[in-house]
């Protein structure tokens, strides 16, 4: 368990009283990587949860003939890991610094057994995962927009067919 | 006329006869300038170049209604007693199409302007509005129009007849023309005869009047004459709701009338080209086949063409309501913010040559009858 | 005229370019270029960073272009090819000559960021317009509290100026951080749309002055975030884009509500863009 301020500035339990950030706090460790340290492994079974104070953990999928893709790249304030709070409770994808990194790690079982017995507690920390839910898929979707795609990439499969300059001005 | 006499005294008001008008034509034709007034072609009222007095269209009226433009016969034979016809003095200060430079291979040489100096006959309070606010948009970048603009003769005319569509008082721009006139008629047939009551509005005005064959004005031909202008502010054919209509129109983005002009506007463009103050153009660079010589012009551009506003690869404003919301609002709004004053003048023309009548003064009653809660 | 003659632009016709040369061409990425042009005969006004000239390519047409460096009277533009103009514009070899209009528009007002934390967050090609921003300030380092330089782009193939970005990478008096969208094998650094290291940075916001520049999008996400973290929106400054034919104000194209985009612009504080960008089709 670590003290209670020391977790108030993570949004994940900004919604919540005193009180139910110290049962957080108390099934929380102060934790250390160095660099390039596996955290966990895509199909392994979801356990764990990390505030990361310092330091950036790329997502990766490894997908065969391009190697291990980093999909994503979380850092100070984000959380790794939700696939425990939801069944199959199986990671979606691997985990790996990229540098070393400073993080609060959650017991997630003992987590999952306060929400249980506490359905405030419960509904306040599910309302911080989805915080952090939403903005990763917000800021996935803008990358879905692909902004800085070229017009030239976006002519339409019926101008594919004539000359490329149907999109040029 | 009995009494007549050239002056060489300074000159207050002054009243001229028809054949005083004719011989206005010919001493401005003989100053080197090119006249150019209302006559009748193609079964409207088309400003072209006056070789005479004779040319002007006389006896004729219009009517005028959303949509629609007919010439009708009038009973007397006054030389202006229409209103605006489909074109503006626009298209001589600021052409369809300039070329600006060309090149052919030693360095960008710029095409001079060879306009002639033109003398205007017969410009209403909207439409000499409208040359001011031409000037204020254009005047003080470009060097072609600034040109054109110094070197013009303005005769104006005070509406006694106001059109089916004219909203001038509405718009603070008529019946009476503002400043902006060497020389300023409003016509009067009457038991005295076929006259022209003149007002001075410059040096070169008082100059050219002195030259012509003239009465000076009584004081009842003044007041008649006012009393006609004035009375006409009160038998405008439209008029705009009251009310800001800038604050209107800046708080209508989000209205939803604008899906419903949509449904009827054909983004044809035809408002802008009628209309005495757009000024939009499109800039085109060419080269001929070889590739030794290039050019470049612009012309008339309307904020209704599909690509005006394209950028990176598709248009900003694609639906018909963006299109017809940026002309309106643009108009009646956003001109204050670019340029200090409104767009419009209250001419009407945008009504009359609209295809499905549109009515620019019935939207804005529509729009501020939505509320225009921003 | 009875009115007081108009008198136009003292310098002659402002539609007519000026020669200039190209003397140097820099490949950025596989469709942009960087060009330093210098004058053949009479030279421009200097222009300020964030300003924009017109660029004509020779009987094929003229495009608006900011400013991404200028020193001794040269001009430096990053092209991307996005079409036909374009294409020619970076295409253009040393010694080919180019039409130059301007500067033009209004600039990112750097002088008055002096004593300021500066934030500038690049998305694409909108880092040549803040390169000017970024090389302002480290002329006079000591002048500018906190600066941070958030650039995205698409994959790492597409980051322009990359001998530049590695040096400010390395300078500890600059805190860099690239971010990009598309996961790559040749990439070892973060992945995220730019609002993501953006919405990790620890701002003081009575102290900070943002210049974001990129796609409409990026923009506006990236101002939100700022926003969230307590920077009021006449603190942000974004560079606007619209179609561009005169670059003087006369030919009606770049109007964004009561912006004339090329006279108002392209820079704009956010409290005065946020409201029009807002509009659907305006």
């Amino acid at each position: 368990m670590i003290p209670v301020e020391s977790i108030a500035a993570f949004t994940l339990v900004q919604t919540m009283t005193r009180a139910q950030r110290a049962k957080v706090a108390d099934t929380a460790q102060e934790v250390s990587f160095a660099a390039r340290k596996r955290l966990f492994e895509e199909g392994g079974h979801a356990s764990g949860c990390w505030l990361i104070r310092s330091g950036l953990i790329a997502l990766e999928s490894v997908v065969p003939g391009r190697g291990a893709i980093v999909l994503q790249t979380l850092g100070p304030g984000d959380v790794l890991g939700w696939s425990w709070l939801v069944p199959p409770n199986r990671w979606q994808f691997g985990a790996v610094t990229m540098t070393p990194v400073t993080a609060v790690e959650l017991d997630t079982g003992r987590l999952r057994t306060l929400m249980d017995a506490d359905p405030e507690l419960c509904c306040r920390l599910t309302r911080g995962m989805f915080d952090a839910v939403l903005d990763r898929l917000q800021n996935t979707r803008l990358r879905l927009l692909d902004v800085y795609g070229s017009p030239r990439d976006r002519v339409s499969s019926a101008d594919a067919s004539t000359s490329s300059s149907a999109s040029e001005r | 006329m009995t009494g007549a006499e050239v002056s060489s005294q300074p000159i207050g008001n002054a009243v001229l006869d028809r054949a005083g008008l004719d011989q206005l034509v010919e001493l401005l034709i003989s100053e080197g300038y090119r006249v150019v007034g209302p006559t009748v072609r193609d079964d409207a009222i088309v400003l072209a170049e006056l070789d005479s007095g004779a040319q002007l269209p006389t006896g004729w009226g219009v009517d005028v209604a959303p949509g629609h433009y007919r010439l009708r016969r009038r009973s007397d034979k006054a030389v202006f007693g229409h209103s605006a016809g489909p074109q503006s003095w626009k298209q001589f200060l600021h052409p369809p199409r300039q070329r600006l430079f060309s090149d052919d291979g030693s360095g960008y040489v710029p095409v001079e302007d060879d306009s002639p100096r033109y003398a205007f006959l017969g410009v209403r309070g909207c439409d000499l509005a409208a040359i001011a606010t031409l000037s204020t948009v254009l005047g003080g970048t470009d060097s072609r129009f600034a040109r054109r603009w110094n070197g013009l003769f303005v005769v104006a005319v005070g509406c006694t007849e106001p059109g089916g569509l004219c909203f001038c008082a509405s718009m603070g721009t008529g019946p009476a023309p503002g400043p902006g006139y060497d020389l300023s008629l409003t016509e009067r047939i009457d038991e005295a005869g076929h006259r022209f009551l003149v007002d001075v509005g410059t040096e070169e005005g008082a100059a050219v009047l002195a030259r012509l064959v003239h009465e000076t004005a009584t004081t009842a031909v003044i007041d008649d004459a006012r009393g006609a202008v004035a009375a006409a502010a009160d038998r405008m054919g439209r008029q705009m709701p009251p009310g800001d209509l800038r604050a209107l129109l800046r708080d209508s983005r989000d209205s939803p009338h604008w899906d419903v002009v949509a449904q009827r506007c054909l983004t044809c463009g035809n408002c802008t080209m009628v209309c005495p103050t757009c000024f939009c153009t499109t800039v085109e660079d060419v080269t001929d086949l070889t590739g030794e010589h290039a050019e470049r012009a612009q012309r008339w551009a309307s904020c209704f063409e599909t690509d005006f506003s394209y950028l990176h690869g598709g248009s900003v404003r694609v639906s018909g309501a963006s299109r017809y919301r940026q002309w309106m609002t643009h108009k009646l709004s956003t001109w204050h913010d670019q340029f200090g004053g409104s767009g419009c003048v209250g001419c009407g023309r945008c009504i009359a040559w609209c295809p499905v009548g549109i009515d620019i003064t019935a939207e804005a009653a529509a729009l501020a009858q939505h509320g225009g809660t921003p | 005229m009875s009115a007081a003659a108009v008198t136009p632009a003292a310098s002659a016709d402002a539609m007519l370019p000026v020669p200039y040369r190209v003397v140097d061409r820099t490949v950025e990425t596989h469709d942009s270029a960087t060009l330093r042009l210098s004058p053949v005969g009479r030279r421009l006004p200097h222009p300020n960073a964030g300003q924009f000239c017109m660029l004509y390519a020779r009987g094929i047409g003229e495009i608006a272009i900011s400013i991404s460096d200028a020193s001794d009277g040269t001009l430096v533009h990053t092209i991307r090819d996005v079409g036909a103009v374009s294409r020619a514009l970076s295409g253009a070899r040393p010694d080919a000559l180019l039409g130059v209009r301007g500067p033009f528009g209004t600039d990112w007002g750097l002088d008055t960021a002096v004593g300021h934390d500066v934030v500038i967050v690049a998305g694409g090609v909108g880092l040549a317009p803040l390169r000017p921003v970024l090389l302002g300030v480290m002329r006079r380092r000591a002048e500018y509290g906190r600066v941070t330089l958030i650039a995205g782009a698409r994959s790492a193939g597409e980051f322009l100026f990359r001998a530049q970005l590695a040096d400010w990478v390395a300078r500890p008096d600059l805190d860099v951080e690239l971010t990009v969208d598309s996961p790559a094998a040749d990439w070892d650094g973060p992945v995220g749309f730019v609002t993501e290291p953006l919405g990790r940075l620890d701002v003081d916001p009575a102290a900070t002055i943002a210049f974001i520049c990129g796609p409409e999008p990026m923009m506006r996400f990236s101002a939100n975030v700022l926003l969230d973290k307590g920077v009021a929106a006449d603190r942000i400054r974004v560079s606007l884009e619209r179609n561009m034919q005169c670059g003087i104000g006369v030919c009606g194209h770049c109007q964004l509500g009561p912006l004339l985009v090329c006279r108002d612009g392209p820079v704009v504080d956010y409290a005065t863009a946020e409201p029009l960008l807002a509009v659907r089709e305006l």
